[in-house]
């Protein structure tokens, strides 16, 4: 068993972390800017802003939110509520505590209003700033680390250099026993059949299939797929020429199972995440942007994303460390501060697929290890989650748990 | 090396380099001089492929030709489309604004 790291942090459900973050989160839109007022002064103390906008009620979001509120990378939280909106807060309140997180929750119209409840919210987060200081180290292994993958701005370069090295990458991680973790089924229209021969049991080949046919029905309700403006105007024409750049970022490791967002695999492997959500079309697009497939990958337990980018997407995210890997050359040099992998050196002969899957692989090393990202550094935060819902994954979609 | 074959079978070549108006680009052993400037990550035809047929990249089909392509030209929105899902551009909505 290799070592990842002697000294993550040990959460009172016995559950790892590589970043020790105090998570504000919002309940509803209302409750927005008090929780944003709470978290800005300590922006670069790991105290990140994240939330759901709605005021009705979801299960899915509920989920996400207990899933998000109790990753191993969360040390504490401070719910922020308006008071009369419909988000389950002390059902939330109550899953975090059992989780063994500090955890508090300020009420908006029972607090004095909007100054009395920053300057609450302010003070609980200093003091617990102080007390996460004492939270308990233990040794991580390999085979504890939860890594996901999404591309995002992706270009006719992205399939070439960035999605086949985090692929290599993803191989390696697989076979130290680690997690790993792609998604967007909608982008993997056109795959169907090749996906699934790498599926660990014929039931969970015909599932793959199955979620991709559903994804294509979905897209195809909404006239719209997963394909923007930026994707054509960078040499990419149809959606499953996208879908085959986008695949390769799952290396090629048999596939143990299929989850949907805030299932946590119980075993090492590689997993596909199903995002598109189940019976009629209802929530409208299933992820509107990048930083909602993040937030999902997180949700799923994954430490540290690798986001795989041709045009040159900027984004971090709450929570989790975002590694980006930028696929083409061009858009390397014009926003190197933005990025951490220069995949695109291979179409110009300074390096091979090999050496940037390993490159790859050590920076998800050195970033679980503590080491910053350059959206870390640069003081991103993205958080997006709407609404979506799902059926419950079945027995069929983890044969290896048996 | 200008233009790259990413799989065998493969009808296409990708640009591994933005290449200007005129310029000369090499697939296999003959040059393709382009009459647009095309940028990094964009197609162009490795062989003449027929209307109807299957574009070909990473073995595997990315969907078909909307009209005969000659060998050497440009492979986009203008000759080929999905055999799933229609692809929307800025180009479409902009085109639409100047003609309403």
């Amino acid at each position: 068993m290799k070592t990842l790291t002697p000294d993550a942090f040990l959460r009172g459900d016995g559950r790892k972390g590589i970043r020790n973050t105090v998570a504000i989160v919002y309940l509803v839109e209302c409750a927005h800017h008090v929780a944003r007022e709470i978290q800005y002064p300590f922006r670069e103390q790991d105290v990140h802003l994240l939330g759901f906008g709605g005021c009705y009620p979801n299960e899915y979001s509920y989920r996400m939110l207990c899933k998000l509120c109790s990753h191993p990378n969360v040390g504490a939280v401070l719910l922020l509520s308006l008071g009369c909106e419909g988000f389950n807060r002390h059902g939330l309140l109550t899953a975090i505590r059992d989780s063994g997180r500090p955890a508090e929750l300020l009420v908006i119209q029972e607090s004095g209003g909007t100054r009395t409840t920053i300057a609450t919210g302010r003070d609980w987060v200093e003091k617990t700033l102080r007390e996460l200081e004492a939270t308990p180290r233990a040794a991580m292994a390999l085979e504890e680390l939860v890594v996901g993958t999404v591309c995002g701005g992706s270009d006719g370069t992205s399939g070439i250099t960035a999605n086949p090295g985090i692929g290599r990458a993803f191989d390696r991680l697989v076979s130290d026993g680690a997690t790993c973790i792609f998604e967007e089924t909608g982008e993997l229209i056109g795959c169907e059949q090749i996906m699934a021969s790498r599926a660990a049991s014929p039931e969970l080949a015909e599932i793959l299939t199955e979620s991709v046919t559903k994804a294509a029905k979905y897209y195809a309700t909404l006239g719209h797929g997963s394909f923007a403006p930026g994707n054509a105007d960078g040499g990419l024409t149809t959606q499953e020429e996208k879908s085959m750049g986008a695949y390769s970022k799952s290396g090629s490791s048999a596939i143990s199972g299929l989850i949907k967002p805030g299932d946590v695999p119980r075993r090492g492997g590689l997993y596909l995440l199903d995002v598109v959500p189940d019976g009629d079309v209802r929530f409208g697009f299933p992820n509107i942007n990048d930083s909602a497939e993040i937030a999902e990958l997180i949700a799923c337990g994954s430490h540290v994303i690798l986001f795989a980018t041709g045009r040159g997407s900027v984004v971090g995210s709450a929570i989790s460390p975002v590694i980006k890997v930028c696929a083409n050359p061009e858009t390397f040099r014009n926003l190197s501060e933005d990025m951490d992998v220069d995949a695109g050196r291979i179409l110009e002969q300074r390096g091979t697929l090999d050496e940037v899957g390993s490159e790859i692989y050590e920076q998800t090393l050195d970033t679980a290890r503590g080491g910053k990202t350059a959206s870390e550094r640069l003081g991103h935060q993205e958080f997006v989650l709407g609404y979506k819902s799902f059926d419950p994954t079945g027995p069929g979609c983890h044969p290896t748990y048996q | 090396m200008d233009t790259i074959q990413l799989s065998p079978g493969d009808n296409i070549v990708v640009l591994t380099k933005s290449v200007a108006e005129g310029s000369g680009v090499s697939i296999e052993d003959r040059v393709f001089y382009l009459p647009v400037a095309l940028g990094l990550g964009h197609k162009v035809a490795a062989r003449a492929i027929r209307k109807g047929d299957k574009i070909i990249k990473y073995g595997a089909p990315i969907g078909s030709a909307t009209r005969d392509i000659a060998a050497g030209e440009h492979v986009h929105l203008h000759n080929m489309k999905s055999d799933y899902l229609p692809t929307f551009t800025l180009e479409a909505a902009h085109t639409f604004h100047r003609t309403t």
